[in-house]
């Protein structure tokens, strides 16, 4: 009983002490930082800040961003309004700030669980967005492509 | 007064009895643990185990990989046995994986494990298992827990002593088990053993960088049967040592026949003289037929080639590669210590275990100590090689094991115990059941040069009682040992699977941070792969469908195919658009005689499907991937064999509902 006692006391520090590891180890270092960092919380949380845009387009990150859309986003998004999985992508560009969505694409996991606006969406999609393993500069290419489906120029 | 002594009588003698059999049997399964063995074994929910224990599977063909100090287990890794769960051994892809000389061979009996390493010690890189039926040896990634390739064995009659490894990975060793006629001339009667059967060890080269391995060289040597090996280090590196066993040369009922030699041998390999010969073009070009198979993690498929060439050198002609040391009765374990100074035979049916020292083996050579040969090839004197000998040490010992502190730990399988033991002054030191009749045994990085030490496991060959029974038969049992104090101390039984021979146990640090995720979709170069929806399709060739088809949480594309007529192949090629760790998708089809596949984030996979009757035949995803994992399913519409129903495929159309 003594022994058992002891196992449980220890279990019990070990607990107390250990995080939850896989968690951490998915969601990386960049999660408390970003939560302090970031002020405006319609960009988002993560490592992307601040954006700045230019016009006219850059074409070849547009055809760039294309490619990766059909080859890791078209499953589940449309260039429409229409919602299959996730939801449509006309008009993303004008409802959500460049660094919310490159946010929401390269820190996905961190956005579904503190984002307000992520959570709702999945509330509305109930499919929690899958990381699809894109890099920064990948997302910048999506989000030109995004801003072509706009109608910008 | 005497019915009391009587009883005084009776009882000593029960006591007697019992002691006797307390000394020779190990207690029954109600012997508990220690007071702290539960804590030293616990490993709380969250938290990581310490060392990879990489085990082989024996006949079920596959390696298994547990935590150890919890003894869980974390996977099933095919390697020579096809596994329906996966679809390893019945996707286009990996098929080839198990292709041979003699066509497709689904299963193989895998007995020994060689991690690689680099300066002696482990790198955390590769593990090799051997095929001990039809003789092959096998490299799996540690990156990806998978099997990478597979190259068999020609001039074989059962690849036992195999993959023993040298100490910077330059080579593995596979020695045949049984000598068998080899050549031209096979047909021969197999009383004719003397004259015709030859034995026969092939050196595998391993590429650095790749771990790509081709038979470099093939060693002939006397017709007898080779059993274990370990490669020397530190000053004995460039040498290999074998255990041999039936010098009597008997051919049939061995049990008695190659039991009778006193002594038999270890054979001592000189493998950089070998390739000095070889340098020097004595090899000979041989005809042999034997397939390589490699996996292409960019394809995401096996390629088999078969190739039709060795190099022999016979060591018959060259009788400086080779020395044979005399061991005692039929040895089985032949282990090299840290130091690789002492040489470990382990005689099956002998009384004492002969520790042989390489730098008197050395000396002995020099001044021609042989006590005779053995087919033109020397026999060092027994005694001129000799270190000492463990006197009395158990019965039946197998394998021994070392630790970090000059300590080495051997199995006895006939007393059903492990014995620690001083290398150097051959004192026994402790000793301690195993429940029952160990094999094999395992201290993580034992037969490196740099041991972690910290735990044995015994790895037992009989499990009767210990677990709750299931019929007949019954799962394997796995013992663990702290080694940590001057007395060893059990702390954990589990069960495994298959019926494990040997295993080695690794830090995880070693291998952990290395673990691939998943498969850049970008990189993958599979001729069928549709990287996105968009090239999702269904085309015919002939009797061939093939589709093109994408998996992603949580729907298939296309999930609605008709064409296909009773009588075609079709060929699903499912590609996993996942980026995401862990989130594998599954495939299968109803009545589809092959199995199920699984295809992780990244990879295309196919299935081959040949439908038999008219109708419409539901498909879904096998692994549950979300919560609409449910509805991942589709449809294939199969019409008559001289139907002209056209190709016709979508997912999401809903124009045809009414």
């Amino acid at each position: 009983m003594k022994n058992l006692m002891t196992v449980l006391v220890a279990a019990a520090m070990l607990a107390a002490c250990a995080p939850d590891k896989p968690q951490v180890a998915e969601t990386g270092g960049s999660k408390k930082s970003a939560v302090e960092e970031v002020i405006d919380p319609t960009k988002g949380i993560g490592q992307v800040k601040n954006v700045t845009l230019h016009n006219p387009l850059d074409g070849e990150r547009v055809q760039r961003g294309l490619d990766i859309y059909e080859m890791k986003c078209s499953a589940c998004h449309r260039l429409t309004d229409e919602r299959v999985v996730g939801p449509g992508f006309k008009d993303v560009t004008k409802r959500r700030k460049p660094e919310w969505i490159m946010n929401m694409i390269t820190n996905v996991d961190v956005m579904l669980d503190e984002d307000p606006v992520a959570q709702e969406l999945l509330e509305l999609c109930l499919m929690r967005m899958p990381n699809q393993n894109v890099s920064i500069g990948d997302a910048r290419d999506i989000l030109e492509f995004m801003r072509k489906n706009d109608g910008e120029q | 007064m005497n019915t009391k002594i009587n009883r005084i009588v009776l009882s000593l003698g029960v006591l007697v009895v019992l002691l006797i059999g307390y000394g020779c049997k190990p207690k029954g399964p109600a012997t508990v643990t220690t007071g702290d063995a539960a804590s030293k074994v616990y490993v709380a929910p969250g938290q990581y185990d310490e060392f990879y224990n990489i085990v082989s599977g024996g006949f079920n063909g596959q390696m298994a990989i547990y935590g150890i100090p919890s003894g869980r287990l974390f996977k099933i890794l095919p390697v020579f046995s096809v596994f329906p769960e996966s679809g390893y051994g019945y996707s286009e892809e990996t098929k080839p994986m198990l292709n041979t000389s003699h066509g497709f061979v689904p299963w193989d009996d895998l007995h020994h494990i060689a991690l690689s390493t680099t300066k002696g010690e482990h790198d955390g890189r590769w593990a090799f298992g051997n095929g001990n039926n039809t003789p092959r040896v096998a490299r799996v990634d540690l990156t990806t827990f998978r099997t990478a390739e597979i190259l068999e064995i020609p001039n074989s009659g059962g690849n036992h002593s195999s993959p023993f490894i040298t100490e910077n990975t330059e080579y593995l060793v596979a020695g045949t088990r049984f000598s068998v006629p080899m050549g031209e001339n096979r047909d021969v009667p197999i009383s004719s053993y003397k004259e015709n059967f030859k034995g026969s060890i092939s050196f595998i080269k391993v590429n650095p960088e790749t771990g790509r391995m081709n038979i470099e060289f093939q060693l002939r040597t006397p017709g007898f049967n080779y059993d274990l090996s370990r490669a020397g280090k530190g000053p004995s590196h460039g040498w290999f040592f074998f255990s041999c066993y039936n010098t009597e040369q008997a051919y049939t009922l061995l049990e008695q026949n190659a039991s009778r030699n006193d002594k038999d041998f270890i054979m001592a390999v000189n493998w950089k003289k070998a390739e000095e010969y070889l340098a020097q073009g004595k090899g000979k070009k041989e005809k042999a037929k034997y397939a390589h198979n490699v996996y292409d993690e960019k394809t995401h498929m096996a390629t088999s080639t078969m190739l039709d060439e060795v190099t022999v050198l016979d060591v018959m002609e060259f009788p400086d590669i080779v020395y044979f040391i005399p061991c005692p009765k039929s040895p089985h374990g032949c282990d090299v210590d840290p130091s690789g100074e002492y040489i470990v035979g382990s005689g099956k049916l002998a009384a004492l275990m002969p520790v042989f020292s390489f730098s008197k083996f050395q000396t002995a050579i020099q001044q021609k100590d042989y006590e005779g040969d053995f087919s033109g090839i020397p026999v060092i004197r027994y005694e001129a090689a000799l270190h000492g000998e463990v006197k009395k040490p158990g019965l039946g010992p197998l394998h021994t094991e070392f630790d970090a502190n000059g300590n080495a730990y051997t199995s006895f399988f006939v007393s059903s115990e492990i014995v620690k033991w001083n290398v150097k002054t051959l004192e026994i030191l402790d000793r301690v059941p195993t429940y029952y009749s160990i094999g094999h045994l395992s201290v993580p990085g034992g037969p490196t040069a740099k041991p972690h030490g910290k735990y044995v496991i015994a790895y037992n060959k009989i499990t009767k009682d210990r677990y709750l029974p299931t019929g007949p038969e019954l799962t394997q049992s796995a013992q663990l040992y702290s080694i940590e104090g001057d007395k060893m101390q059990l702390l954990l039984d589990f069960p495994t699977t298959g019926e494990p021979h040997y295993a080695e146990a690794i830090p995880a640090s070693l291998i952990r941070d290395k673990s691939v995720k998943i498969y850049p979709i970008e990189h993958n170069e599979h001729p069928y792969a549709a990287k996105g929806e968009k090239m999702a399709r269904v085309e015919r060739k002939g009797k061939e469908v093939h589709v093109y088809m994408t998996a992603i949480r949580s729907h298939l594309t296309p999930d609605n195919i008709e064409g296909i007529r009773v009588g075609d192949e079709v060929y699903f090629h499912v590609t996993n658009l996942e980026q995401d760790w862990d989130v594998p998708h599954g495939f299968a089809i109803k009545g589809a005689t092959n199995a199920e596949i699984l295809i992780m984030p990244g990879e295309t996979q196919t299935l081959k499907w040949e439908p038999k009757e008219v109708g419409v035949i539901p498909f879904y995803c096998t692994d549950f991937c979300s919560a609409l994992h449910q509805e991942m399913s589709g449809y294939a519409r199969v019409s008559p064999a001289n139907s002209n129903t056209p190709i016709k495929f979508s997912t999401g159309d809903t124009g045809g509902q009414k």
